[in-house]
């Protein structure tokens, strides 16, 4: 079965062939790309395309590769002990499984989401290096051996804020979601709002894509905000001429508090704004 | 297979390894792909290349590579009756390009020579399909009757698309000798990283806690140790003013992404160069200094010293007392720095001029001695060759 993207996900050719060949060759498919293009909801979207099981795996700073495999829940075994509980001598009551277990153990094959790999520490990649080549690992508290009955397709993201070791690469295909094009945007924004009127939603997009344009944004609006924006534009029911900015007393375009995440940005984009104003 | 490509891959600076490789030839016999070249594309893109900013020397590796490819038009052209051939071009020429071939001698001459073209090839080059496929000197592209038409009697029009993908090099920019963002510096800057335990015990540390338990034969003995946290340090020496003024983005980019990365960050501003006294506020540099001497005592030895400046300026200004073009300074520039150095044993001046322009002035050349060659542009690939170097 190969993915062509969903009803709601908008997937180019280039990351469709990435998926087919981290799926077909069991291998883990490393994704990366501007924040909010579509990265984690790319494995719950082909998880819902294969009819596959969906197990996440969302990695903080303190996240250790370890907890991605089991845990061994030692506080608690030596409260039971100290209260004379009888499961105390079975040590396998303690071993709580982590999601890549979960996703090796699936009777079927799974798609396995591992999110923001960079956010965990530097040695955290190579750590999993034998767990995603071989796809088994060694519980060592029960002397047990966990191997994959199928091998999952595993999904990894990062928002490139540290390096990844080049062994750690070399086992992963690897794909970069550049920011959508005005055509794929408005095919995303069609399968989130089919029913959005056509002329508002060129108007909207042309705005986006101008604000994205205006040099020095601390953080450029991306698709995710896009559709957020949209959201509300829909909800107050703005009308198209209202965003075309025909209403000179207001500055900037309504509700752009959803696009500009930041004071400062907002704070250049109305002095740029009424900067050109001024000139016309 | 696909050797060659492999090796020139390689050769225009794209990290893959054999390993990649294997998989890529994996996918190939496992049917990942159908024909086209633009599905090979894809697909040997997303097997050997492993970060985005070698997107851009794989594009330009594999369009040369396979244009060469692609309009290898000896053994193809071969089975195609010329007729046909003809026809598709007439299809495809405009007016004035049919009458320009027509003064040039008509099309069956335009063919004799094709052909003798293609049979001089075989001899000159190996296979030298290049030579028609880049065809600039070659009449055929004089005429409008560039390769692409050769390619479409080929039946391989699909591959005009692919071409295009890679040819519009869309990656260019995130090739780390050009772009810096404040995102990608701070991932530079993350390379200095060095965690360690410091201060207040507030996290449980379990396996010594577990340990002391045990030989408390089995009563709780709870331990505690403090959370890691980066603990490198630096002191930032930033030149305002005059010759940097076309350097306050990459600057104020590179500031504002220190800031966020290091906790214990010091920054000073200095002009043209250092001497007996820094100021940390622009506004009022001249009523708050601070003495060059006060920073040497304040600031322990471990902090890493990362001087921003193009150092270019009069050679005097660094080696002569009273060199400074603001003041009358009674030691030569020179001396100060070597005094931060002899304190601060891991420093690196980046210089926002271009690299390849260093020879040029005087005054970076001495500076580049003073620091023992440890200057490095304000590229990424510099800010990373720097951070190595204060980690070393």
């Amino acid at each position: 079965m190969k993915f062509k993207g969903t009803e709601s996900y908008v997937a180019t050719d280039d990351l469709m062939m990435a998926v087919n060949a981290a799926v077909t060759l069991e291998r883990p498919l490393l994704i990366k790309g501007e924040p909010g293009t579509g990265k984690t909801m790319l494995a719950i979207e082909v998880a819902k395309a294969l009819e596959r099981p969906l197990h996440q795996w969302h990695v903080k700073s303190t996240s250790k590769a370890q907890q991605g495999l089991y845990e061994y829940d030692a506080v608690s075994r030596l409260r039971d002990s100290q209260l004379g509980d009888g499961r105390v001598h079975d040590i396998a009551n303690y071993i709580v499984r982590g999601p890549l277990w979960d996703a090796f153990d699936s009777d079927r094959p799974a798609v396995l989401l591992i999110d923001e790999v960079d956010k965990a520490d530097i040695e955290f990649p190579n750590d999993l290096l034998r767990e995603l080549d071989r796809m088994e690992f060694y519980v060592y508290e029960t002397q047990k051996l966990v191997r994959a009955k199928y091998r999952p397709a595993i999904i990894i993201t990062s928002n490139n804020e540290k390096e990844l070791p080049d062994a750690f690469l070399r086992r992963c295909f690897f794909h970069y979601i550049k920011f959508p094009d005005k055509e794929i945007m408005e095919r995303i924004v069609d399968v989130h709002f089919p029913n959005l009127k056509k002329s508002l939603l060129r108007e909207a997009l042309e705005v986006f894509f101008e604000i994205r344009e205006v040099p020095g944004l601390k953080k450029k609006p991306s698709t995710s905000e896009l559709l957020d924006w949209l959201k509300l534009l829909m909800a107050e029911d703005i009308s198209p001429e209202t965003l075309r900015g025909q209403d000179q007393a207001k500055i900037i375009p309504p509700l752009a508090g959803a696009l500009l995440k930041n004071e400062q940005d907002v704070h250049l984009f109305e002095r740029l704004v009424f900067m050109s104003k001024r000139a016309r | 297979m696909l050797t060659d490509f492999f090796l020139k891959l390689r050769e225009g600076g794209v990290p893959a390894s054999v390993k990649e490789y294997l998989i890529l030839m994996e996918a190939l016999s496992k049917h990942v792909i159908g024909g086209s070249l633009d599905e090979f594309y894809y697909l040997s893109r997303t097997c050997l290349v492993k970060d985005e900013s070698n997107y851009d020397k794989f594009d330009r590796v594999f369009g040369a590579y396979f244009k060469g490819i692609a309009s290898t038009p000896e053994t193809l052209l071969a089975g195609i009756p010329e007729e046909w051939l003809r026809r598709q071009a007439e299809l495809l020429l405009s007016e004035e390009e049919k009458k320009l071939i027509e003064s040039l001698g008509g099309w069956d001459k335009l063919m004799e020579t094709l052909k003798k073209r293609l049979a001089e090839q075989k001899g000159r080059h190996q296979g030298g399909s290049k030579w028609i496929g880049t065809g600039g000197t070659s009449p055929f592209g004089a005429y409008g009757y560039n390769p692409e038409g050769v390619r479409i009697g080929q039946q391989e029009s699909r591959n005009r698309r692919a071409v295009k993908v890679w040819d519009q090099r869309e990656y260019r920019n995130l090739d780390d000798s050009v772009e810096l963002g404040t995102r990608n510096i701070k991932v530079a800057l993350k390379r200095l990283r060095k965690f360690a335990r410091e201060g207040a015990a507030e996290e449980l540390d379990l396996d010594d806690t577990i340990r002391s338990t045990a030989k408390n034969a089995g009563w709780l003995d709870i331990k505690m140790v403090p959370e890691r946290h980066n603990s490198v340090k630096v002191l930032l020496f930033l030149d305002v003013g005059g010759s940097m003024e076309d350097y306050v983005r990459v600057c104020e980019e590179l500031f504002s992404a220190a800031r966020a990365e290091f906790k214990h960050l010091e920054y000073f501003y200095y002009h043209n160069f250092l001497y007996e006294s820094v100021w940390r506020n622009n506004r009022r540099r001249n009523s708050e200094r601070t003495p060059t001497f006060d920073v040497l005592h304040k600031y322990a030895h471990d902090y890493k010293l990362i001087f921003v400046g193009d150092a270019t300026m009069s050679p005097y200004e660094i080696a002569y007392p009273g060199g400074s073009i603001e003041h009358n300074n009674e030691e030569a520039g020179a001396v100060w720095l070597q005094r931060l150095l002899d304190v601060y044993d891991h420093a690196v001046w980046l210089n926002p001029t271009a690299e390849e322009r260093w020879g040029y002035y005087e005054s970076i050349g001495m500076v580049r001695q003073l620091m023992a060659g440890r200057m490095f542009p304000l590229t990424l690939d510099g800010l990373d060759r720097a951070m190595r170097a204060l980690s070393r």
